[in-house]
C-alpha cells in the first residue's frame, strides 16, 4: 500500500479531428460552426494520460483515478460511453462551455477548485495528470497553472514515461528538444505531468468496465455543477481559417528517374 | 507606457544561449522599437557573463540569475529563477522562447506574478483596438487549423514565441554590465539526470534541417508483388535521410502499427509523429512519401513552406491544394533513384 497513489487526469473533449471546423462570431466570442453537433472525442494527449494513469493504478494497490473533465454535460456523457469502456475512473464533470477559446486562466481556475474539493483525495500522494497541451487552445498552460494553484512545485511536461519506485521516488522522462527525453527522479509525490503520447497502446474496449463505470457516471452528470469562464481581459482581433490553397502541380507521366532528377534539383536549390 | 522583459536560457553547453532565445531577444527589440518601450534581457544559466556579453550590442540592461541550481532545466528551480527576474525587471510585457525548458514554467510564473500567460506565438505586432494602441498576437487554435490574432488588456502578458518565427540576435561580444538577481530557492525534490537520445547515427529527428522527409503507412502496406517490404522500406528511408541531410517524420497510422503488432520500421517512434497529435515543425522543405494527405497529418505541415509529395493515388488530399507537386509514382522506386543520384553527387 505504500505506494498507492491518487492520479487526478484532467481532459477536456474536442473535435474528432477528421471534422471540418469552421470558426463564427457567438454572442460570448469566437467559436466553432454547428459546435455543438460535431462528433466529440476525449482530448488525445489526455487520453494518454488517462490510460497512462489506469495502468500505473493497476500496477499499484489501493490506488485510484479520478477523471475531470469540463465541457457541455450532454457532450460529456457522449465521450464517456465510449471513455468509460476503456478504464475504471470517477468522473467529475463540470458543466460548462466547449471549445478552445476561453481563456485557460479561468479554465484552471475552476480544475483547481474541483480538484481542492474531492472528497478522499490525499493531497500528498497526488499525481496530477493530463495532456501536455490540448487539441483545441492547445496552449499547453491549463495544468500547470492548476498545479500551481494547488501548491505542487514539481511539474513535468511532455512525458513519455514515468517509473514509480518501491521507495516512492519516480523517474521521468520528458520531452525536449531535438527527438531527446529530460531524464529526472522526483523523491515523491505531489507532482505535475503533462503526458504527451506515452507508450501505452489505446486499451480494448470492455463492456464490464463500461457497466462499473456507467453506475458513478450518470448520476456524476446529472449533479455536475455548472461554471462560466471569465474572459480576463482576453480579446480576439479576429479568428479566421488559413487561406493559403496551393496551386498543385499533378505530374503523372514521369519515370522514377525523372522524378528523382527532379527532386535532387529541388532538394539542392536555395 | 509598456516595459519588456524577455527571458532567455543557456543551452546544454551552460555558456551561450539558445537559438530561440537569441530569436526571442529579436522579438523584444523589434516590439521596444515599435513602442518605444524600454528593454530588459533576463538571464538564467549557471555562468551568464559569456551569454550577456553576446547580448552587450542590444543596449539593454541586462539581468541575470547564476549558479549550479540553473545548469539543469527543472520546475522549481526555474519558476524561482524566472519569478526573480521578472520581479526585478517589473515589466508589462514578459516574452520568452517556446522552449521545452520555458514551455514548464511560464504558465506558472504568470500565475506567481498575477498575470496571463499566451503561448505558441508565430507573431507580434502593435495595432489599435478602440483607438487605442495594442499589443496584437498571432497564434494558431485546434492544431494550426485555425488562426487567431489576440490581444490582453491586464498585465503583466507573457508571450511564449515559437521557435523560427524571428531571426536570432546575432551582435558583436563585447563586455558588458550585468546585474546578478538573487533568487529564494525552494526545497529541491527533482534531480535532473542527463539526456536521453538515440545514439548519433541513429538520431532520425534533426530540427535544423533544411528538408523534411514524412513517411506515411503505405511503406508497410502489400505492393505491387503482393508482399509487405518493411526491411526495405526501412533500408530506403535510413538511406535518403542519410544521403539528404534530412529530418525524419511519421503519420500517427505508421508510428501506431509497432504497437499492433503489425511490419514496422524500428527507428520510428512516437517523437517522429507529425500532425494533429504530433510535432508542427518548421522545415524549408518538405517530401511526404506513402501518406494519404488528409486533414489530420497536413497540419502538422502548417509551417512547411516548400511541399512535395510522392503517392501512388491521383486524387490523395496532396493533389487538393496542400502540395506544390505531387508526383504519381511508386515511392519504392523514386527513392532508390534519387538516393543513389543523391549518393553519386555527394562524391
Amino acid at each position: 500500500m505504500s505506494n498507492a497513489v491518487h492520479i487526478v487526469v484532467c481532459a477536456g473533449i474536442v473535435p474528432d479531428p477528421l471534422q471540418t471546423l469552421e470558426p463564427i462570431t457567438t454572442p460570448t466570442g469566437p467559436g466553432l460552426k454547428n459546435e455543438m453537433v460535431l462528433p466529440a472525442v476525449l482530448d488525445p494527449w489526455a487520453a494518454c494520460a488517462l490510460y497512462e494513469a489506469a495502468n500505473l493504478a493497476a500496477k499499484n494497490p489501493g490506488s485510484k483515478v479520478w477523471l475531470v473533465s469540463l465541457g457541455p454535460k450532454a457532450k460529456l456523457q457522449q465521450v464517456m460511453m465510449t471513455i468509460a469502456q476503456k478504464v475504471s475512473f470517477e468522473l467529475v464533470p463540470i458543466d460548462g462551455p466547449i471549445g478552445g477559446f476561453p481563456d485557460a486562466h479561468s479554465t484552471a481556475a475552476v480544475l483547481a477548485e474541483t480538484i481542492a474539493a474531492l472528497s478522499g483525495l490525499d493531497r500528498e500522494r497526488l499525481l496530477l495528470f493530463g495532456g501536455w497541451e490540448s487539441a483545441t487552445r492547445g496552449a499547453g498552460v491549463t495544468l500547470q497553472l492548476v498545479g500551481e494553484r494547488l501548491g505542487i512545485t514539481d511539474q513535468f511536461q511532455g512525458v513519455d514515461k514515468i517509473d514509480l519506485r518501491d521507495d516512492g521516488s519516480f523517474e521521468v522522462l520528458e520531452r525536449v528538444e531535438g527527438g531527446k527525453h529530460q531524464v529526472s527522479v522526483c523523491v515523491g509525490t505531489p507532482a505535475v505531468l503533462g503526458w504527451a503520447t506515452g507508450n501505452l497502446a489505446e486499451p480494448r474496449n470492455n463492456p464490464q468496465v463500461g457497466m462499473a463505470n456507467m453506475r458513478t457516471i450518470m448520476p456524476a452528470l446529472q449533479k455536475a455543477k455548472s461554471t462560466t469562464l471569465p474572459a480576463n481581459g482576453l480579446r480576439y482581433v479576429s479568428v479566421s481559417l488559413p487561406k493559403q490553397q496551393r496551386t498543385t502541380r499533378v505530374v503523372k507521366d514521369l519515370t522514377p528517374d525523372q522524378i528523382a532528377s527532379e527532386l535532387v534539383e529541388w532538394i539542392g536549390a536555395e | 507606457m509598456e516595459s519588456i522583459l524577455v527571458l532567455t536560457h543557456a543551452d546544454e553547453s551552460g555558456t551561450a544561449l539558445t537559438k530561440a532565445s537569441l530569436e526571442a531577444v529579436t522579438a523584444g527589440l523589434e516590439l521596444a522599437s515599435q513602442l518605444g518601450a524600454s528593454l530588459t534581457i533576463g538571464i538564467v544559466a549557471a555562468n551568464p557573463a559569456p551569454a550577456a556579453s553576446s547580448l552587450a550590442a542590444t543596449g539593454a540592461r541586462l539581468l541575470a540569475v547564476s549558479g549550479e541550481p540553473f545548469a539543469q532545466p527543472r520546475y522549481a528551480t526555474d519558476a524561482a529563477a524566472c519569478e526573480a527576474l521578472c520581479r526585478a525587471a517589473q515589466a508589462t510585457i514578459v516574452l520568452a522562447p517556446a522552449s521545452a525548458r520555458f514551455t514548464r514554467v511560464a504558465a506558472g510564473l504568470a500565475h506567481r506574478l498575477g498575470g496571463f500567460v499566451d503561448t505558441h506565438i508565430t507573431s507580434l505586432n502593435v495595432g489599435s483596438i478602440g483607438g487605442t494602441e495594442a499589443i496584437e498576437a498571432t497564434r494558431w487554435f485546434y492544431r494550426q487549423r485555425v488562426e487567431a490574432v489576440l490581444s490582453r488588456d491586464l498585465r503583466p502578458w507573457f508571450l511564449l514565441l515559437d521557435a523560427g518565427t524571428h531571426t536570432a540576435f546575432a551582435g558583436d561580444p563585447a563586455p558588458a554590465q550585468v546585474e546578478e538577481v538573487a533568487v529564494q530557492l525552494p526545497p529541491i525534490r527533482t534531480t535532473v539526470s542527463g539526456l536521453r537520445e538515440p545514439k548519433q547515427d541513429q538520431q532520425t529527428i534533426r530540427p535544423d534541417a533544411k528538408l523534411l522527409l514524412v513517411a506515411g503507412a503505405g511503406w508497410t502496406k502489400k505492393q505491387p508483388d503482393g508482399q509487405i517490404h518493411a526491411a526495405e522500406a526501412g533500408d530506403l528511408i535510413l538511406g535518403f535521410l542519410h544521403a539528404a541531410g534530412a529530418s525524419l517524420g511519421s503519420s500517427k497510422s505508421l508510428v501506431d502499427q509497432g504497437g499492433e503488432g503489425n511490419s514496422v520500421l524500428p527507428f520510428l517512434t512516437h517523437l517522429n509523429q507529425i500532425g494533429q497529435t504530433g510535432a508542427t515543425p518548421r522545415h524549408a522543405k518538405g517530401l511526404s512519401t506513402c501518406c494519404h494527405g488528409e486533414e489530420p497529418h497536413v497540419v502538422g505541415w502548417r509551417f512547411i513552406a516548400d511541399r512535395r509529395a510522392i503517392s501512388l493515388d491521383p486524387n490523395c488530399g496532396w493533389t487538393r491544394g496542400k502540395a506544390d507537386v505531387v508526383y504519381i509514382a511508386d515511392a519504392f522506386q523514386v527513392i532508390a533513384k534519387l538516393n543513389a543520384l543523391l549518393e553519386v553527387n555527394k562524391s
